[in-house]
Order: structure tokens, then C-alpha cells, then sequence
């Protein structure tokens, strides 16, 4: 694995009994000896630790007025931007001249600036993307000397506010700048697997300092990226390059929610984002295919690239992520199918092992979220 | 018990043969999920692929360790899975076949030369 690069943890990971494979250019711990099953439902019934330092973390500074560089990174998404208020954080998506999806993203208000966390796949490129872009109003700034945690599950806020009692007060998608003995933490209340929890940017310095002592915590466990799919997984939440990727639209992808009235027909500021002609009349008339959420019948797992079909034979399209949900008890699945074939509990077939077995359109989030809004 | 590459072990039972997967490859796959059995009362080839077993991270095949006819599988492990995991040389055996010479498994591994194998 030597042209994979390595995280600062690597040597805790390592300790921890990580099983290393190599994951978006770096090498990753993909389970420990819990295991993914128990890893995931640790983090459904107490607290999980992730390393997820392989992220881009991006400071986007404003050369004017912080209203100039919102606007600007406006323009690269079909989203409000002007309106998230400080201390406060809001998904995001890059979008293309076609209305494909570039990376989606988190970013915050942090009052005199903009901090936002991309894909560790994009991140190159989505460097590139926002420096071409908002160069004239903003510096592009890449954060490379932090690591990045998150701490996921009904009691990861015990945990954390032992250390930073001021965790306790945050609500889902509050974002804070807290110093601690780690050294200065960006936290927000977010994460990627349904449940309630935070992501922790920590100085390299004291990343080792603070995973240790949540791990420390009887209720906390290291969860590697095996049980980090399968929490998002349940949760409804794409993954990109899988999920969601250059040719699907956010309207497709179902993620209508990402795209907030400001930038909708009749918004106040409608359009003027890439792929604005496409999205805006998916919008308005429905896109030709839709994300869904797949239930299997029987106890057989449903991966990504398995076939689907109408009951009469119809190709509709493909399962883009799936496996079994151990919350869920059962597999689990999305893809996409035309949209005459969407509506929740249309039943449709699908190919497997040569044979054609039944699954049905469900709603998503397999699993219920618990974010603490 | 003799072992073969594809990390099976069989098990003489009377005049049948058992089959199951080994710790070592129970491990590899992690936690299973979903096992497919075969028919019973099927007529296979060593080669053949007669098993899925479906894990929380990839599927894998389980194939006919020799030539003959499988006579029974383990339903067990259709309702419960996880067997593989917590009892993979015992419980969780997968199917029994009935060979016409016994003499075919001198072939196979034994412990020692399989502990060898996987090191």
C-alpha cells in the first residue's frame, strides 16, 4: 500500500487492531476486531468513534465582505447559501453545466468566514473547482494540519461533553469553535450514519490525545468504514460516486430538500447555479428517474449493480448501494428506477445470481434518525 | 477432518461427508448475513458452486469439495446465519454428501498442512 497515503492516527489505528485497506488514496481502517456487525449496532445503541480524516476540510476566507464570497459559493450550487445563519452549518452540492452532481458537502457560517468538509475522492478536484471560481472574491484555503472525528450515537453526547461541556447545548447542525486542552476543536452536531452526534476537527497535535480519551469512555467504541456504510446506509444518506455522481441530478437523487426555496423558480434568487436549466425543469415536471429506497424479500443481500425490473420484465435501472442492515434486520438497498416505478411500495424484481427475486420501493430512512434538532 | 484450498473442511459421518468452512475463512468473511443452500438430493462435481454465503461485506461461493450427491443440507443455518460465525466447525456444517469412494479425500489436506496454507 505504499502510494497510499496514511493518517495521522495510523498508528492507534494500527494498536486498535484496524484491519488496513485502501479507500479514496489512503489507507483505512475498514473494521477492528468487533467486527462491522457489532461495530454498527454499537454505534446505534451507545457511541462510535470514526476516523474520518481522509475528508477535505476547506476555510473559504472573503477578500471583501462575507456576503460577496456566500454569494460566490452560491453560484456553484443550487442552494442557500446567504441565509444559513452563524454558527450554523448546511448541506451542499456542486453542481455541473448538465445538473450532475460534482461532490456534495457540508458547510458552516463561522461568522467572518466559511468552513466546509468535502469528499476525500473529490477533494483535488473540488479545491480546484472552488479556486477557479471564487478566487476573486475569496481565499481558497485548504485545512491540512487537522484531523477529522466523528462521535456518532445516543450517547455521544455524554461522551463528548465530559470533554467540552459546551457540546451538550448544541442542536443538529450548530457548529462551534471551542478551545480545549486538544487544542482549538471545530465541532459540529452532524454526522453520516442517522444517529445524533458530532464531527470533530482537531489539530494533528492532539487528535491522538482526544481519540484516546473518548475511547477511554466505557460507552465508546473505534467503528471502522465497513459499519460506517451500513450506518449510512440505513439512514438514506448517499454515498458519492455511487449513489450520486456526475450524471445524476439532485432532483433525481432525491435530494429536493438540499435545494431551498431561494433558489427554486419564484426564489429570490432563482437559478444561477450550474445545471440550472435542467434541475429547475426537474423541478417543476418530475426527473425521468428517481433515487429510491429498496426493501429485498427474503434475507439475501442486494448489492450495487444489481439489475431491476417492472414485474412485466422492464428494465427500470440499478441498485447503487445495498447490503444487509444490521438495525434493520433485513437488507436493505437504493437505486434508481423510472419514475412511473417509484412510488413507495411498487413492487419490482430484481437480478440476482441469475435469478429474478422480488424486492419493493420503500421510504427512507430504513432505520429512524434521532438528531437532536 | 481434511481441508481443502477453498478453506472447506469435510468431516466422515457413517458413510457420508460433511461439509463446512473453516475458522480461518469464518473470519475473513466477517459477520454473515445470508447462506443459500443447495437442494438436497443433487448430484454435484467437485468444482461446483452449490452454496452462497452472503456477508456484511461481499458474497462468496462455496463449492463442492468432491464429486457425489448432496443428501442433506443444514436448514439451521437459512434461519440463522450467524451460526458461521459462532460455531463454524461444528453447527454451522453446510451440507452432507454421499461419495462412492472415501478414498478421494487422501487427496485433501490435513491440519497440519492446512495450518501450513494459511499460515
Amino acid at each position: 500500500m505504499s502510494d497510499l497515503k496514511r493518517l495521522a492516527l495510523h498508528d492507534l489505528h494500527v494498536a486498535l487492531g484496524g484491519k488496513m485497506v485502501a479507500f479514496a488514496g489512503y489507507e483505512m481502517p475498514v473494521q477492528y476486531p468487533l467486527g462491522v456487525m457489532k461495530e454498527h449496532l454499537q454505534t446505534r445503541q451507545s457511541a462510535g468513534l470514526f476516523d474520518v480524516s481522509h475528508m477535505g476540510q476547506v476555510i473559504l476566507r472573503p477578500k471583501g465582505s462575507y456576503e460577496a464570497t456566500a454569494l460566490a459559493f452560491e453560484a456553484l450550487m443550487p442552494v442557500d447559501v446567504l441565509s444559513v445563519a452563524e454558527g450554523r452549518q448546511r448541506y451542499g452540492l456542486f453542481t455541473n453545466d448538465s445538473g450532475g452532481i460534482l461532490d456534495d458537502l457540508m458547510f458552516a457560517n463561522r461568522g467572518d468566514h466559511l468552513f466546509v468538509v468535502v469528499n476525500a475522492a473529490c477533494k483535488e478536484a473540488d479545491l480546484a473547482h472552488m479556486q477557479a471560481h471564487l478566487s476573486d472574491t475569496t481565499e481558497v484555503i485548504a485545512v491540512t494540519d487537522r484531523c477529522l472525528l466523528a462521535l456518532q450515537g445516543p450517547q455521544a453526547e455524554a461522551a463528548l461533553s465530559r470533554l467540552v461541556p459546551q457540546a451538550a447545548a448544541m442542536r443538529f447542525m450548530d457548529v462551534a469553535q471551542v478551545p480545549t486542552l486538544f487544542g482549538e476543536l471545530w465541532i459540529s452536531r452532524s454526522g453520516y450514519t442517522g444517529e445524533d452526534g458530532y464531527e470533530i476537527s482537531v489539530p494533528e497535535a492532539g487528535a491522538e490525545g482526544l481519540a484516546k480519551a473518548l475511547l477511554d469512555m466505557p460507552e465508546v467504541e473505534a467503528i471502522g468504514l465497513g459499519a460506517r456504510d451500513s450506518l449510512r446506509l440505513e439512514a438514506g444518506l448517499c454515498l458519492y460516486g455511487h449513489d450520486i455522481d456526475e450524471t445524476t441530478s439532485p432532483v433525481e437523487a432525491a435530494l429536493t430538500w438540499a435545494i431551498q426555496k431561494a433558489r427554486r423558480a419564484g426564489g429570490a434568487r432563482a437559478g444561477g447555479f450550474p445545471g440550472a436549466a435542467r434541475i429547475l425543469r426537474e423541478l417543476a415536471e418530475g426527473p425521468e428517474r428517481l433515487r429510491v429506497g429498496l426493501r429485498p424479500e427474503g434475507r439475501a443481500p442486494m448489492r450495487e449493480g444489481v439489475e431491476l425490473f417492472a414485474t412485466d420484465g422492464t428494465p427500470l435501472g440499478k441498485i447503487t448501494s445495498g447490503g444487509f442492515g444490521p438495525s434493520v434486520e433485513a437488507p436493505v438497498a437504493m437505486g434508481y428506477v423510472a419514475r412511473a416505478h417509484a412510488g413507495i411500495g411498487t413492487e419490482l424484481a430484481a437480478e440476482l445470481r441469475g435469478k429474478r427475486q422480488p424486492l419493493t420501493v420503500a421510504a427512507m430512512p430504513f432505520q429512524p434518525t434521532t438528531y437532536k434538532r | 477432518m481434511k481441508y481443502t484450498k477453498e478453506h472447506e473442511w469435510l468431516r466422515v459421518e457413517g458413510d457420508l461427508v460433511v461439509v463446512g468452512i473453516t475458522q480461518h475463512a469464518a473470519e475473513a468473511l466477517g459477520d454473515v448475513v445470508f447462506v443459500e443452500l443447495p437442494e438436497p438430493e443433487t448430484q454435484v462435481a467437485a468444482g461446483d458452486e452449490v452454496c452462497v454465503i452472503e456477508s456484511v461485506k461481499a458474497a462468496s461461493d462455496i463449492l463442492a469439495p468432491v464429486d457425489g450427491e448432496i443428501v442433506a443440507v443444514n436448514e439451521a443455518l437459512a434461519d440463522n446465519p450467524g451460526l458461521v460465525n459462532e460455531d463454524p466447525l461444528g453447527a454451522a456444517w453446510f451440507f452432507k454428501m454421499k461419495i462412492d469412494d472415501l478414498g478421494v479425500l487422501d487427496d485433501l489436506m490435513d491440519e497440519d498442512e492446512y495450518n501450513e496454507l494459511i499460515g
